[in-house]
């Protein structure tokens, strides 16, 4: 009798034991889990979104009950350890492009990167070859005016400004 | 009575504006000045004409005659006469009339004067001036009308000008009310100040439409027009600025600037302006740059109707946007032929605008003002792409896409950087010529200068590279500038024997355009420097708040002490006024009253923001309701604005350079008498 009411201290110890590791290991994700995304983190994301309806008002400042309800989701999917890419790639598959702050880099909407600095630098080329023309132009034109007069002149210039300092 | 009475007269105003039209042609085309008289004579008709029109809506506005759809739409019993009275540019129709009105106004002021010298300019000023009232009169008399009137018809309300068959005159007992956020001062101001831009930069069109119809190619017409443009510019610059500063206190952003649409749509005509205003000098001092000089102005009208047309027809909405309407189209037209007329005219005079003398320098200052066009046009490219492009890939793929801030930053921040780097070194480079060498020795001194503070900069403030480029830019800018000033007053005292202020004073006023135009340098590097405070340094935070509770943002703790909330019967709004505390590393600063204003008639939100200001930074918080808001809890947004005072600061330092580049300049002939006059005092004297 001694020996089984001993075997069963034992097992209850064990069991007693066990229960508090289970018990602490249930409550360590629950607590990993649990610190909700602050405002500032929702912002950031928001920030890069669109409201659908308003257009051209960023998530984070549209005060339609729509967006509040967008705002939520993002706390939501960041509470759920979803990145900020992910949650944008949600949001534009669910709504489309237009709720990126800016098209997305594929396809046809390169054009938008790609067509100004072309033309920027189609149009910087042409000045600066024209503007080479003319200069050279005026160069051939006036051969004396080139090399030793135009140095003479800078050099004149230079002295009469020195001599007004 | 009042409604069809402005309605007659604005259709008079029309069919006036078509007589001026056909008269100042066929007078100026069979060499008739009677009938170009005539059709000057019609052309200053209109402005009374529509003053009255304008006198009658404003009539209706103030006395709360909500049968018309207009005043219904834009006022209510609630709102204050003076607001009421600017309600007339606070929807679609009634900004249609006051665009006209000003125009008419501005063309009247033109063709007032004496015309002697420039006689064969008249006509041609004339008929663009003209065809451009034709238009938007033709626009307020077919499609948006302000003076139209609520009928039931089977039972639905319409607006229409006369009485639809089995018709019964309806009267709503209040009006909408304006939106919130066009109850601001600066929503006021704003408008009428963009206006004023748009409309002026028609007069200097006008004349360069008339220097190419008569082959008057020279720069008569730049002369002509020189202050035009200025002024035009400066309400241009000014409304932009306004817009900013009432985005700042109303919309609750925090900014002042979102690269919204609407926004860029009136910043694409002050781009091509700022290149004008810059680029007529060259074609004034040596007959440089007179292509470039018409394509610029020509855009830059172009712009100011693309801009309206964007602003009214809805096709891209925004805060701005009023409604969808039917009159895209019709801008879109109007843009259009405009567009291929001018072009067409330009390529018909091509030779005839070559240039007086020839470009011998990469680094002169007319190679350094091509520059500047090249620049700014580039910056232009970069705005009307972005805008235009969701239309373009709705058109394509069937979806609109936005184009938001970063695209824009990422791409005017290097060419605004390269406009400013050439703010510092094209005032020391020579016309005609200069060298690597010359400009060395002229810019070395400001340059180390600039260094040496960004170098404190970095050492004191911050490591941000992108900061330290624009702070080193800004203060070579700065550096350059006051070099100027003070070689030429040094330069005068020595000459004149004066003191170094009255020397500076006299240079200044001896040539005020280019002191004014330095002036205005300095005021755009202050401007520089708010808007490099807010785009790199600006913070954020939010939260929700207990009362007593805290929030710590830079070196401020924002504790939240009260709230409270009551109506204005009277203004028709509901006020929810939180009270906090704010401190400084533990020091007590006072305290801010961020408020929501609700207003019942428009049921809209307008968050004011609780802002304290110093040269340093703006503290501002705004009460937000992510949650519902009470005295037990309540949400806030704050920023710290770094610098950003400076934007004001310098706005209004620029008001003043153009004020004083735009001031008519001494008549020379008094002048010399002046100065005889003191020289023999002093010999007497002596």
């Amino acid at each position: 009798m001694k020996l089984s009411n001993y075997k069963l201290q034992i097992t209850h110890s064990v069991l007693l034991a066990f229960a508090f590791i289970l018990a602490a290991l249930l409550y360590q994700p629950a607590f990993a889990q649990g610190s909700t995304p602050t405002d500032d983190e929702v912002n950031a994301v928001a920030h890069k979104l669109y409201c659908p309806v308003c257009e051209s008002t960023p998530l984070d400042v549209c005060p339609t009950d729509a967006c509040k309800d967008w705002r939520e989701l993002i706390r939501t999917m960041l509470a759920d350890g979803k990145s900020e890419a992910e949650i944008l790639q949600h949001f534009e598959n669910q709504y489309g492009a237009r709720v990126l702050a800016e098209p997305p880099k594929q396809g046809f909407y390169w054009l938008v990167y790609v067509l100004p600095p072309a033309l920027i630098l189609v149009g910087a080329f042409i000045l600066f070859r024209s503007m080479k023309e003319w200069t050279s132009k005026t160069d051939a034109t006036n051969p004396i005016a080139t090399s030793s007069a135009k140095d003479d002149y800078v050099a004149r210039f230079e002295d009469e400004l020195k001599k007004r300092k | 009575m009042f409604s069809e009475f402005g309605y007659g007269v604005l259709t008079v105003s029309f069919v006036v504006a078509i007589y001026s039209v056909a008269t100042a042609a066929y007078g100026a085309a069979n060499k008739s000045a009677a009938l170009v008289e005539s059709a000057r004579r019609a052309m200053l008709l209109m402005f009374p004409l529509i003053s009255i029109a304008a006198a009658a809506l404003i009539y209706l506005l103030v006395n709360n005659h909500y049968e018309v759809a207009f005043v219904y739409e834009v006022t209510s019993r609630s709102m204050p006469t003076y607001l009421k009275v600017t309600a007339w540019w606070g929807g679609q129709a009634g900004s249609l009339v006051f665009w006209s009105w000003l125009l008419a106004a501005f063309a009247s002021a033109v063709t007032i004067r004496k015309w002697d010298r420039d006689i064969e300019f008249l006509p041609w000023v004339i008929v663009v001036c003209s065809i451009t009232l034709v238009f938007f009169l033709g626009m307020v008399v077919f499609y948006e009308n302000p003076f139209a009137r609520y009928w039931s018809v089977a039972g639905n309300i319409e607006p229409h000008m006369f009485a639809p068959a089995n018709a019964t005159a309806f009267t709503p007992t209040d009006g909408q009310g304006l939106n919130p956020l066009l109850r601001h001062p600066g929503m006021v101001i704003h408008p009428p100040m963009l206006y004023l831009g748009f409309v002026s930069f028609v007069i200097p069109y006008a004349f360069a439409m008339a220097a190419l119809i008569t082959g008057r190619t020279d720069d008569r017409w730049i002369r002509l027009t020189r202050r035009w443009t200025l002024w035009a510019w400066l309400f241009l610059s000014f409304g932009l600025v306004l817009g900013g500063r009432w985005a700042y206190d109303v919309l609750g952003w925090g900014g002042y600037w979102g690269w919204d649409p609407v926004e860029i749509a009136a910043f694409m005509p002050w781009l091509t302006g700022t290149a004008f205003l810059h680029s007529v000098m060259i074609q004034e001092k040596r007959g440089l740059l007179k292509h470039w000089n018409m394509i610029l102005v020509i855009l830059t009208y172009a712009l100011v109707i693309f801009g309206t047309f964007l602003t009214r027809s809805g096709v891209l909405s925004s805060v701005h946007a009023f409604a969808n309407s039917p009159i895209g189209p019709l801008f879109m037209g109007f843009v259009s032929i405009s567009l291929v007329v001018s072009i067409a005219l330009v390529i018909w005079r091509w030779p005839d605008l070559r240039g007086e003398t020839e470009m011998k320098s990469l680094l002169s200052r007319e190679a350094l003002f091509l520059l500047n066009n090249l620049l700014f046009m580039s910056v232009l490219v970069v705005c009307f792409w972005g805008v235009i492009f969701p239309l373009i890939s709705e058109l394509f793929t069937g979806q609109k896409v936005t184009v938001g801030p970063p695209y824009y930053e990422r791409a005017t921040g290097p060419l605004f950087a390269t406009l400013m780097f050439l703010m510092g070194v094209a005032p020391l480079s020579a016309w005609g010529h200069s060298t690597i060498q010359t400009l060395g020795r002229a810019i070395w001194k400001s340059a180390i200068a600039a260094l040496v503070l960004t170098a404190i900069l970095f050492a004191t403030y911050s490591k941000n590279y992108i900061a330290l480029i624009g702070f080193f830019l800004i203060a070579l800018v700065l550096f350059v500038t006051l070099q100027e000033f003070w070689r030429g007053a040094r330069a005068r005292q020595r000459a004149q024997n004066e003191n170094i202020l009255v020397a500076l004073a006299r240079l200044m006023g001896r040539n005020r355009r280019r002191y004014g135009g330095y002036i205005i340098h300095i005021s755009m590097m202050l401007m520089a420097i708010g808007i490099l405070g807010m785009e790199v340094f600006q913070v954020e935070t939010q939260g929700a708040l207990a009362q007593g509770e805290s929030l710590n943002i830079s070196g401020y703790t924002v504790q939240y002490r009260e709230l409270a909330s009551w109506d204005d019967k009277g203004a028709g709004v509901n006020y929810t006024r939180a009270v906090v505390d704010v401190y400084e590393n533990g020091i007590y600063l006072g305290q801010v009253t961020p408020r929501i204003d609700y207003y019942f008639d428009s049921q809209q939100n307008m968050t004011i923001p609780g802002n304290r200001s110093t040269l340093r930074d703006d503290l501002y918080v705004l009460l937000v309701d992510w949650q519902p808001v009470s005295n037990m809890g309540a949400t806030f947004k704050i920023f710290v604005n770094p610098l950003v005072n400076w934007l004001w600061i310098g706005s209004l330092l620029f008001l003043l350079g153009v004020i004083f580049a735009a001031w008519p300049d001494r008549d020379p002939t008094e002048e010399s008498v002046r100065v005889a006059r003191q020289a023999s005092q002093t010999s007497a004297a002596n």
